[in-house]
């Protein structure tokens, strides 16, 4: 097991080494990930661990991939998708030109189903969406819109419950075990890295979705990420948190007004 | 229980893990706490991803303290009954902090009651008190077995008195059980912290 001064050690190299920065991330979770590592790639002790992440830099890149998080799901929590189906894109699509950032997207399922809701409300044409993650990996896959066939009926159930009417199966074309997304789709896709810890604002959005990163960063590190957030929207904007996140913590959450009950919330 | 007496000026912390045929068991349970007790109540049970804010609502209703659903980074106050929401792990940032976590599964679960136990044994050390309840899988074992290693006190519902036996039995062959407990014995306990 490594022992939280080990954590804190690891977490100096990387940024005295190769500049990147996990000072603000939540440790309960980190040092969980960090000693999944360690097990898995069977080191004998927190030394070798450490020599190795020093002078390989290969496996430098599968840390970085490997302490973070990447689960996702296509139309997770159906009820939010819902409210942006019928309160947050009727709201947008009366804009010359609608621009959505998804920033920490993962592997894509969610970015795959905005892309749906957009589709399902006839502005896919004049929408572009912007999706980043630190991880270039997860990127790759995104990009090509193959997601694994025995997620389909979980999706097509969760796509129902977000209020969809078409037959989610018409959306993507099935071969062996997986499922390529209509290439349409990502022609109205930008994919590219992005770390909210330390890169800036790049563009202004109408709708900016950032689910299940922030539980990963600790308050300060939360409060900084909202700043940025804050920046690239235009009044009247929103942005939608994951469903157990919250901007009570944030100095700038006075500048927003929340939907209800859902972790939406609109710039004033 | 000599232990109980020796333990219980620290305890801070009771978490309370359940699965399949463990419902009832903690209507029972919250529905009979003190109003005045002094510390924080943290539930982990199975369920399905829709049934979320239902049952936090039940709770709700039987319960004297104050329920809440965690949400991220939430300060952990005593006297109130926590519920980890469903589809995430839940974890301890540090003493009286509460972080989540959308890792894989863990014994097929999420939450996983092992990785929340396995938590709390690191962030409250002896301060922290285990129960594991009715269920039909080995998740919480693990985890008692951290809270035991860190000096926390580790209980197991009386496998009769389970409408499944099997997850407190894994928990009495693999781990140390400090006590085994029907309810009225667990409502006791809790009330005497
Ligand atoms: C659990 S996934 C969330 C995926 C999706 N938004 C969802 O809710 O299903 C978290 C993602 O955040 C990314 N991430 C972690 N730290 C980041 C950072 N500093 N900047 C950008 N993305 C980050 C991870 O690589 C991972 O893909």
């Amino acid at each position: 097991m490594i022992q939280d001064e080990e954590v804190e050690v690891l977490i100096n190299d990387l940024f005295e080494l190769y500049g990147y920065d996990f000072t603000g991330y939540s440790r309960a979770s980190i040092k969980r990930r960090i000693n999944r590592l360690f097990i898995l790639d069977s080191f004998p002790s927190f030394a070798e661990f450490r020599y190795r992440l020093k002078v390989d830099s290969a496996y430098l890149k599968r840390f970085v991939e490997e302490i973070t998080v990447n689960v996702t799901e296509m139309f997770r929590d159906p009820l939010f998708y819902k409210t942006l189906r019928e309160e947050v894109i009727p709201n947008i699509a009366t804009k010359p030109f609608i621009r959505i950032w998804h920033a920490g997207c993962s592997t894509g399922e969610e970015v795959f189903s905005m892309a749906i809701l957009l589709q399902e409300a006839n502005l896919l044409h004049k929408a572009l969406i912007y999706a980043t993650d630190i991880n270039p990996n997860v990127l790759e896959k995104a990009r090509k819109g193959i997601f694994p066939l025995s997620q389909m009926r979980q999706y097509s159930e969760n796509y129902i419950s977000s209020g969809g009417r078409q037959d989610f199966s018409s959306y993507y074309t099935a071969n062996y075990d997986r499922v390529k997304f209509d290439e349409s789709f990502a022609t109205r896709m930008i994919f590219s890295t992005h770390n909210l810890v330390c890169d800036g604002s790049f563009n202004e959005f109408d709708l900016i979705l950032c689910r299940n990163v922030l539980i990963y960063f600790d308050i300060p590190l939360q409060n900084r990420v909202f700043e940025l957030f804050d920046a690239s929207l235009d009044t009247l904007a929103y942005l939608a948190l994951g469903s157990k996140e919250t901007m009570k913590f944030s100095s700038v959450t006075s500048n927003f007004k929340q939907l209800g009950k859902e972790k939406i919330w609109r710039k004033m | 229980m000599e232990k109980n007496v020796i333990m219980s000026p620290t305890c801070e912390l009771v978490l309370i893990g359940g699965s399949s045929g463990s419902l009832d068991v903690l209507l029972k349970i919250i529905s009979s706490l003190r109003k005045d007790i002094s510390i924080a109540i943290v539930v982990v049970v199975h369920r399905k991803t829709t049934s979320d804010s239902t049952l936090s609502e039940l709770f709700s209703i039987r319960s004297s303290l104050p329920v809440k659903e965690v949400e991220d980074k939430d300060a952990i106050i005593p006297g109130v009954v926590y519920l980890a929401p469903s589809d995430y792990h839940l974890l301890f940032e540090k003493k009286h902090v509460f972080a989540l976590d959308y890792s894989e599964k863990v014994n097929y679960s999420r939450p996983s009651i092992d990785v929340t136990f396995d938590s709390a044994s690191e962030a409250y050390g002896n301060n922290a008190v285990a129960i594991l309840l009715s269920g039909a899988n080995a998740d919480g074992t693990e985890g008692l077995k951290a809270i035991h290693q860190q000096g926390g006190i580790t209980i197991a519902q009386t496998p009769e008195t389970a409408s499944f036996p099997y997850m407190p039995e894994q928990a009495i062959l693999h781990a140390p059980v400090d006590f085994q407990m029907s309810v009225e014995q667990m409502i006791d306990y809790i009330n005497g912290k």
